[in-house]
């Protein structure tokens, strides 16, 4: 009796530990380019460069910071402050406004029958399909006409475009998870539908919404192909796009690139944090049987 | 506190009708409850008063006043629905103080009225606790405190216990009985349940397809259904329902069998008319084993059956026959256990007999 069981629960352990290996090695194979190109935002280019090439670090600097920055002895002649600024207010301006159309949208899809509504979710849909670099050249040749090339306004329209039909479907889903008679209620206790809106669906939305958020907040920060063809200086140009500065003729600064990727990364990095408990907590729990 | 009208109210989406115009009169403090099988138009005609659905056509009147154009928050109703619709977001203190605080209302009176209606369903040691954490039974009393706390012209139900198990159920139905006694408010009770209708109502509305089919306290729709649909939807067992022909003083059923005309009846049937003789479960029972059989021998049929199949129920059973090839349903009083197979004398108490125009299946006698 005793070896059988023993024997099903060394079994068990196997598969557990299995189970953990092959996690790890996956997430290694993930985190890998992204970890690598963390450690190399801290070491000199000298080390990254090196053949063959030094695994473990032997010197951690910020010298590269500095550098892109403009402190110390060494100076990039890079406006990561002004392409980091444009980031900033480029991904903001056009999350915020896709969340409010998406909000909006979402919610007239989940709760509202009108005409053609199928059809123009689909369309929705088919449109976010399309991959954006399809419709860079259109978009070019009818930014130039409007002089919207090298704008942060141009950009922005361009993200809140590629947002929308997602950041709708995503709300959409969230919004008819709740049920209709939460808001009716609402109503029946003296609400305004706009009142039950804020009051009593918005707050049970918020995750979805906040999810939503995330999702737009980082494809218009980390886009790159439409950027590089939209923008120009310092006016518009985006962190992503800055870092081809690192490029010259016959060389690349990777030391000064990957410093700036970590500048990148990290916003976003916080972001998700900042919204993670929103992301995971499923607040429509409990207020109607299930 | 207000009566509640409905002038042939209908209710159609595009070219489909689901309410076809009905009439009903709820007085003031009464408790009427709307049954019908589920798509009979009770649930919406509900909604209507609500405010929560359009009204296609008719009048809805709430106290004196047209509410057709009003939003539900004009209304000054309050709503209990099928699932509880509690704020999940908000404690039950806040769920019940929402509309006050929405109209309003200073806190001091706020805290005042969620503590009485707290007080009421035993809803006190709870107030700061979310929906999540109540059971079942703890969320329907709180739906129903934040009916309460607002002191609305009627209170509307929507199905309010179809969520809980049999024997919550029953609680319920005895607590939302005791709330109406307290509060005396004009109640509009959706259900499809008859027993809930049974017990609960001043006057039961029966519905079908988007009609009234009858009005009438319990007793009456019990006693005296005008078809054979509430007939059957009242009741439980349903009555049993025995086409037959009229010949003489007797209805001849399917095999020849021939049971007397209930006397009552007797001027109100024509020779050769095609009726349905309704005969309920507890009218029909082993000789010296029935319930309050007439003394009259006029008034009693006699009839040999073969038991199909027994059901004790511990002081009575059901009883599974059948007449002229029909399935029947009686009922025993009383401890004795019976075999399938047996062949006993029944009794029919033709006092309680109710016949029906097969043609049109309205019953022959006018309550």
């Amino acid at each position: 009796m005793s070896t059988i069981a023993s024997r099903a629960q060394v079994r068990r352990r196997i598969r557990a530990v299995g189970l953990w290996l092959t996690t790890f090695l996956l997430m290694i194979i993930i985190c890998l380019p992204g970890l690598w190109v963390v450690l190399s935002a801290f070491r000199p280019n000298r080390e990254i460069l090196a053949k063959p090439p030094i695994w473990v670090p032997e010197q951690l600097t910020l010298n590269n910071f500095g550098k892109i920055f403009g402190f110390g002895a060494e100076q990039v002649g890079i406006p990561v402050l002004a392409y980091f600024t444009n980031s900033m207010i480029i991904a903001m301006t056009s999350t915020v406004i896709a969340l409010i159309i998406g909000v909006g949208g979402g919610y007239a899809f989940a709760r509202f029958r009108f005409r053609f509504k199928n059809g123009l979710f689909l369309g929705l849909m088919l449109f976010r399909a399309v991959p954006g670099i399809a419709l860079s050249l259109p978009i070019f040749i009818l930014w130039s006409r409007l002089g919207l090339i090298d704008a942060q306004l141009g950009l922005i329209i361009v993200y809140v475009s590629l947002n929308v039909p997602f950041t709708i479907w995503l709300i959409d889903g969230f919004f008819r998870q709740i049920p209709i008679s939460l808001s009716e209620a609402a109503q029946v206790d003296g609400c305004t539908r706009w009142q039950a809106f804020w009051r009593i669906e918005f707050p049970l939305a918020r995750s979805g919404i906040a999810a939503a958020g995330v999702f737009a907040f980082l494809t218009s920060w980390n886009e790159y192909a439409l950027a590089s063809q939209l923008t120009r200086t310092t006016d518009s140009k985006t962190l992503p796009v800055g870092l081809m500065d690192f490029t010259a003729q016959f060389t690349i600064d990777w030391a000064g690139m990957s410093a700036m990727a970590v500048i990148i990364i990290v916003p976003a990095l916080i972001l998700t944090f900042l919204v993670q408990k929103h992301l995971i907590s499923g607040l429509t729990f409990g207020g109607v049987k299930g | 506190m207000a009566s509640i009208k409905l002038n042939k109210v209908v209710k159609a989406y595009g070219k489909v009708k689901v309410v076809h115009g009905i009439d009903l009169d709820i007085g003031h403090n009464e408790f009427v409850v709307l049954v019908g099988p589920s798509g009979c138009g009770k649930s919406t005609t509900l909604r209507m008063i609500a405010g929560l659905e359009d009204i296609s056509g008719g009048e809805v009147l709430i106290g004196d006043r047209i509410v057709n154009d009003l939003p539900p928050r004009k209304r000054n109703i309050s709503m209990v629905f099928q699932n509880y619709a509690l704020y999940p977001h908000m404690s039950v203190g806040d769920n019940l103080g929402f509309g006050l605080k929405i109209a309003g209302q200073s806190p001091k009176v706020i805290a005042e009225r969620v503590d009485e209606a707290a007080g009421m369903l035993g809803l006190s040691e709870l107030l700061d606790r979310t929906p999540a954490e109540l059971s079942g039974g703890q969320r329907q009393r709180v739906a129903m405190g934040r009916a309460i706390v607002r002191h609305p012209d009627a209170f509307l139900f929507d199905e309010p216990l179809s969520n809980l198990d049999a024997k919550l159920r029953g609680q319920m139905r005895a607590e939302i009985k005791k709330l109406h006694q307290t509060v005396r408010t004009t109640i509009v009770y959706v259900t499809h349940d008859q027993i809930e209708a049974m017990t609960l109502a001043d006057r039961i509305v029966v519905m079908r397809d988007g009609h009234i089919e009858q009005v009438g306290t319990p007793m009456q729709v019990f006693n005296h259904p005008v078809n054979t649909f509430v007939a059957s939807f009242i009741g439980s067992p349903p009555m049993n329902q025995l086409p037959g022909r009229i010949e003489g003083a007797n209805v001849v059923l399917a095999d020849d069998s021939r049971v007397p005309v209930p006397p009552r009846l007797m001027d109100r049937v024509s020779e050769g008319q095609a009726v349905i003789l309704g005969i309920r479960p507890d009218d029909i029972s082993p000789l010296g084993h029935g319930l309050g059989m007439p003394e009259d021998a006029e008034q009693v049929a006699t009839l040999e059956l073969r038991v199909d199949l027994a059901e004790p129920l511990g002081m009575e059973s059901l009883i599974y026959t059948s007449i002229a090839g029909q399935e029947v349903q009686a009922k025993l009083y009383g401890p004795r256990i019976v075999q399938p197979g047996e062949v006993l004398t029944f009794q029919v108490a033709l006092a309680r007999a109710h016949l029906f125009d097969a043609a049109s299946s309205r019953a022959l006698e006018v309550a």
